[in-house]
This record gives C-alpha cells, sequence and structure tokens, in this order.
C-alpha cells in the first residue's frame, strides 16, 4: 500500500509555530472548499488536483499536530483510489458500462455526495440568512382591550384602630419637642376644629389622613384635630376608608349626609365607617348632648365624650 | 363585510397568532350569539379553506400597499409583524428580541438535511455531511428544533428525526412546504450528467467541453501535473480493479 506513504510518513519535529489553519466542517467541506478555488462547476473538477490538495492539507494538518479526524482519511483513501485508477494508460481502463455505474464509478459517487452536500450547505445558510432576520422582525402583540368595566377598588373603612395608629404616627412627629416651653392656655377646640375640617372638605370629596394634621402646630393641636375627625366620623357626615391593608388612610364626605342638619341620624353612636365598638363606649351620650353645644357652630357636640379618657384636653 | 376584513380585525387585536381553525372558531361563536345578525351568522361553518385564502388575499394586499408592517403565517397561525428594515427603531423603543442563541455552522447543516429530507437516520445525515452528527443532534434536539419520529424500516430499526415544534417558529416559515428552494432539495437524486460518462479524459472527471475556455491548464495535459504529485510513483498495477 505504498499510495499510503503520505500518512505513515514521520512527522516533521513538532514546530514552535502555530498557522491560522481554516477549519473544514468535514472531509466534504474541505472537498468543497478546493473545487471552489478551481472555480469551475463542480461537475467539471479535476479530482486529481483535488485529491492532491486534499492530501497536501491533511499533512499539513499533520505537521500542525492537528488531530485528523477519520473522516479525512477515509476520503483522502477514496481520492487516491480514483486518482490511481486515472493514471493506468486508457487502453487499460475498463470501459465505463453505460447502465448501473452510480454506485460503481468513484468519480461519480463523489461529485454526486458534493453535490448533495453543496445544496445542503447552501440551504443552510439560508436557514441562517432566515435566522438573522428573525431577530428583526417584531410581532404585533396588542395588549388585551379592557372590556369589562375595572373592578371598583374595594375600599374598607378603616377602624378606629387605623384611625388611632395614624395619629399616633403623627403624633411622633411633635414628640420630639422636648424644650421647655411657656404653657398656655391651649387655644384649640374641638369645634373649632370641626369647622376647619368641613371647609378643607369643600369641594374635596377626599383628602388623605395626614392632610388635616398638616397645618397642626402641636401636639394639642393634632389631639384635638383628630377627635374632631372622630366626631364627625360618629356623626356620619365623614366616613374614613382604607384601600389597602397599611395604606394611607383617606377621609371623605360621607355619600349621603343625614337629611338637615344632622341632629337625629348619629343614634346609635358607634357605627359609621368607624367599626362596631371600636368607640369607646361614653359615645352614646354624646348624641344627646348634641342639641346643647355650648359653642359649636354646627350644632356639633364638642365631643367631649368621645376623647373624654384622652390625657389631652380638648378645650381649654 | 368582507370575510377577510373580519379575520383583519381579528389577528388586528389578537395577542397571539391565530391559526384558521381558531378563526374558524369565532365565526362560529359570533354566528351562534343571541339574536346575532344574518350576515354575522352567515359565516358561520366557514370552511377553514375560505379562510386561509382570504388571508393570503388580504397578506398580498398588504404586501402591495407596503406598509411597515404584513401579515406573515408562522407554522400555521397568522399575525401582523413588523417588516425587518424597521428593527433599528424597534430595537432601541422595545428592547433587542429575546432569542435563543445562534445555531453553529455545522447545527444549521444538520438542521437543513433533517429539515429537507425528514424522516431521516443519523446514519444518513452523517452520509451527506460527511461527519458524525451526535453533538449537534443533542442540541438540536434540546431546542425543541429536531425529534424523534419513530424508526425506519430497515435492519436495525434506527431512530428517524423529523423537525420539532420550534423549527417552523425559529425561522419564521409558515410550513415546511415553505422551506427555500425544497423542490430541488427533496428530489433524492441527483442527476448524473451525461457527459460524466466519457472516460476518454482520464484525468477530470467532467470532459471539458470543447467550447469552454476555463481549465485548459488543469485538464489539457494530465502527465504534466501527475508526476509533481506525492502519490506518483504508485504502480501502475496496484490500483484496484474499476469495478470493484
Amino acid at each position: 500500500m505504498r499510495w499510503r506513504q503520505p500518512f505513515t510518513r514521520p512527522v516533521p519535529e513538532m514546530s514552535e509555530y502555530r498557522v491560522q489553519f481554516e477549519v473544514f466542517e468535514g472531509p466534504l467541506d474541505l472537498l468543497l472548499h478546493l473545487v471552489k478555488k478551481q472555480e469551475v462547476d463542480i461537475y467539471q473538477v479535476n479530482l486529481l488536483r483535488i485529491a492532491t490538495e486534499f492530501v497536501t492539507y491533511i499533512e499539513q494538518m499533520r505537521e500542525l499536530d492537528l488531530e485528523i479526524a477519520g473522516e479525512f482519511v477515509v476520503m483522502a483513501a477514496t481520492l487516491l483510489y480514483i486518482k490511481s485508477r486515472e493514471l493506468l494508460p486508457v487502453d487499460k481502463q475498463v470501459a465505463v458500462a453505460v447502465e448501473d455505474e452510480d454506485t460503481e464509478d468513484p468519480r461519480w459517487e463523489l461529485i454526486r455526495r458534493l453535490v448533495e452536500y453543496k445544496k445542503f450547505k447552501d440551504a443552510a445558510a439560508r436557514l441562517q440568512e432566515r435566522e438573522a432576520l428573525m431577530d428583526s422582525i417584531y410581532e404585533h402583540r396588542p395588549a388585551r382591550p379592557e372590556l369589562t368595566a375595572p373592578e371598583p377598588v374595594r375600599r374598607e373603612a378603616a377602624s378606629v384602630f387605623d384611625l388611632v395608629n395614624a395619629v399616633a404616627t403623627i403624633l411622633k412627629r411633635y414628640n420630639e419637642r422636648t424644650d421647655v416651653r411657656e404653657i398656655q392656655a391651649d387655644p384649640y377646640t374641638v369645634s373649632e376644629k370641626i369647622d376647619y375640617l368641613r371647609q378643607l372638605s369643600v369641594g374635596r370629596p377626599r383628602f388623605p389622613f395626614s392632610e388635616l394634621f398638616a397645618s397642626a402646630r402641636s401636639r394639642a393641636e393634632v389631639v384635638v384635630t383628630f377627635l374632631a375627625l372622630l366626631e364627625l366620623i360618629r356623626k356620619k357626615l365623614f366616613i374614613a376608608v382604607q384601600t389597602e391593608q397599611f395604606g394611607e388612610i383617606e377621609v371623605e364626605l360621607a355619600p349621603t349626609p343625614p337629611a338637615g342638619a344632622t341632629p337625629q341620624a348619629p343614634e346609635p353612636g358607634t357605627e359609621g365607617a368607624v367599626s362596631e365598638g371600636a368607640l369607646p363606649p361614653q359615645s352614646p351620650p354624646a348624641d344627646i348632648v348634641e342639641p346643647t353645644p355650648p359653642r359649636s357652630s354646627d350644632q356639633l357636640p364638642e365631643a367631649n365624650p368621645v376623647g373624654s379618657d384622652n390625657e389631652t384636653p380638648q378645650t381649654a | 363585510m368582507e370575510l377577510k376584513s373580519i379575520l383583519e380585525v381579528l389577528l388586528f387585536t389578537s395577542q397571539k397568532p391565530l391559526s384558521p381553525i381558531e378563526l374558524r372558531d369565532v365565526l362560529n361563536r359570533a354566528a351562534d350569539e343571541e339574536g346575532a345578525e344574518e350576515h354575522v351568522k352567515a359565516l358561520r361553518k366557514t370552511p377553514p379553506e375560505e379562510i386561509v385564502a382570504a388571508l393570503e388575499v388580504l397578506a398580498k394586499e398588504h404586501d402591495a400597499a407596503a406598509r411597515s408592517y404584513r401579515l406573515v403565517c408562522v407554522a400555521g397561525s397568522w399575525q401582523f409583524v413588523t417588516q425587518p428594515e424597521y428593527a433599528p427603531w424597534l430595537r432601541s423603543f422595545l428592547g433587542v428580541k429575546a432569542r435563543p442563541s445562534r445555531l453553529s455552522a455545522p447545527a444549521l447543516e444538520t438542521l437543513a438535511i433533517i429539515a429537507y429530507r425528514q424522516p431521516i437516520t443519523r446514519a444518513e445525515i452523517e452520509q451527506i455531511r460527511g461527519v458524525a452528527v451526535d453533538g449537534v443532534m443533542g442540541t438540536l434536539k434540546e431546542r425543541n428544533l429536531v425529534v424523534e419520529a419513530g424508526r425506519a424500516d430497515v435492519i436495525g430499526r434506527p431512530m428517524q428525526f423529523a423537525t420539532g415544534p420550534a423549527f417552523l417558529e425559529y425561522f419564521g416559515l409558515p410550513n415546511l412546504d415553505g422551506l427555500p428552494a425544497a423542490d430541488e432539495l427533496r428530489r433524492i437524486p441527483v442527476q448524473r450528467p451525461e457527459s460524466l460518462l466519457t472516460v476518454d479524459n482520464h484525468l477530470a472527471t467532467a470532459p471539458a467541453e470543447p467550447t469552454q475556455p476555463e481549465l485548459p491548464v488543469d485538464t489539457v495535459d494530465p502527465s504534466v501535473n501527475a508526476p509533481a504529485e506525492p502519490v506518483a510513483e504508485v504502480p501502475p498495477a496496484e490500483p484496484p480493479a474499476p469495478t470493484a
């Protein structure tokens, strides 16, 4: 098998340098490359020259100490076989039968494989183009149209505890005031603050709880304002709601203000937006007090009963 | 109201591509609504073929109008997509499309062979590619681009492979017939050119056609070439009989 000699030849000493070497997917890929270099149709390619170049390439791979896949060796053998046939004098060559020669003639078999492989390589290139193209195409994806009215936000009535917690947070801001001050009569009254709150609500159906105390200057004022709010809630003039847990409490005008000037409505005393029983038990009497407010501008009581246990004086 | 316009609004408002069957179901449901008007009822039981035909007309109209978007069919479902040339703006507006990493050249080659020749066994793929395909097959299967498709009815009953559900979508193809140059690649036999049968010229496979000016250097004088080659000393007797 002398024709295999190129493969068994001792490898030259490993060279220190490495050459940039085009990598081929396989023997067919390499063959295609060689065919392309000839710049002729695959069908007309000079196979002998290709065979030589193929073997040269493999030798280069060896010299570069690259691993040579078995497929390359098989292909080299095929090529050399083809070449050897061609070296016979013409008159000694066996005439190729016209029929059934497809599998017999190694040249044709090789060309057929090359042509087929080339087609798929081209097809792969087209797929690659499409693959790249898909990066540039965006689908029309509308958001689902809102077909039904949105669920009304569930708004829970804030309990008196929520309110107390909220006001406690606000009071903290005033806690730091430890400086000694002159003691003076508290200028704030619950009924004044009731007026203030009702003023605040004019033209504004709803406002955040914290806003009520935005202008408060002292702890006492916060407390009095808060008591006024409780009173308004108790009277069902205001309601306090909380749209989400631990969310900001909002205060708004009661949907249907009691007819007239609120005299009779608050009978049950402790319900309304403020949850049942949350108010101190003393509240019922407050209703009765109503008709005799000392100085309320709106027939509202001073609301002492509500916060009677509060350590802060509501009115002077 | 024309069918194609109805289909157009359905696709326009749809959040996902719709198949002709899904579109037909919508038409049916609308027709079955209580108090549906006659022209709505009339579209009940519209055959899917008619829907496809209407969609194709619609797609052509959109193409003809040369808008920035068009109607396409991907994997049998229809949708509106943008024209690729607007990608620079969309990319900056919407962000880079989330797509799996690009396939390697061997993977694409293997996939192309499977796509055109499915169902096909691993051995057949390797025959065409000339190299083993184990590695890439794993990748392709993992990405659902290729699936197993039963066993071949030959000795050993080897597993056959076909393109998977992700294939058409990944390449944005309507169906397997939509593969580029499908006819040419599916036709199994590569026609053997008549000219190849000549053995006279003992160098190249192909006889240089007299009119062809190319390759005179290569073909004219084979004997010049031969001695220079490493295998030149092959003894004439050694090559196996050509009839092997």
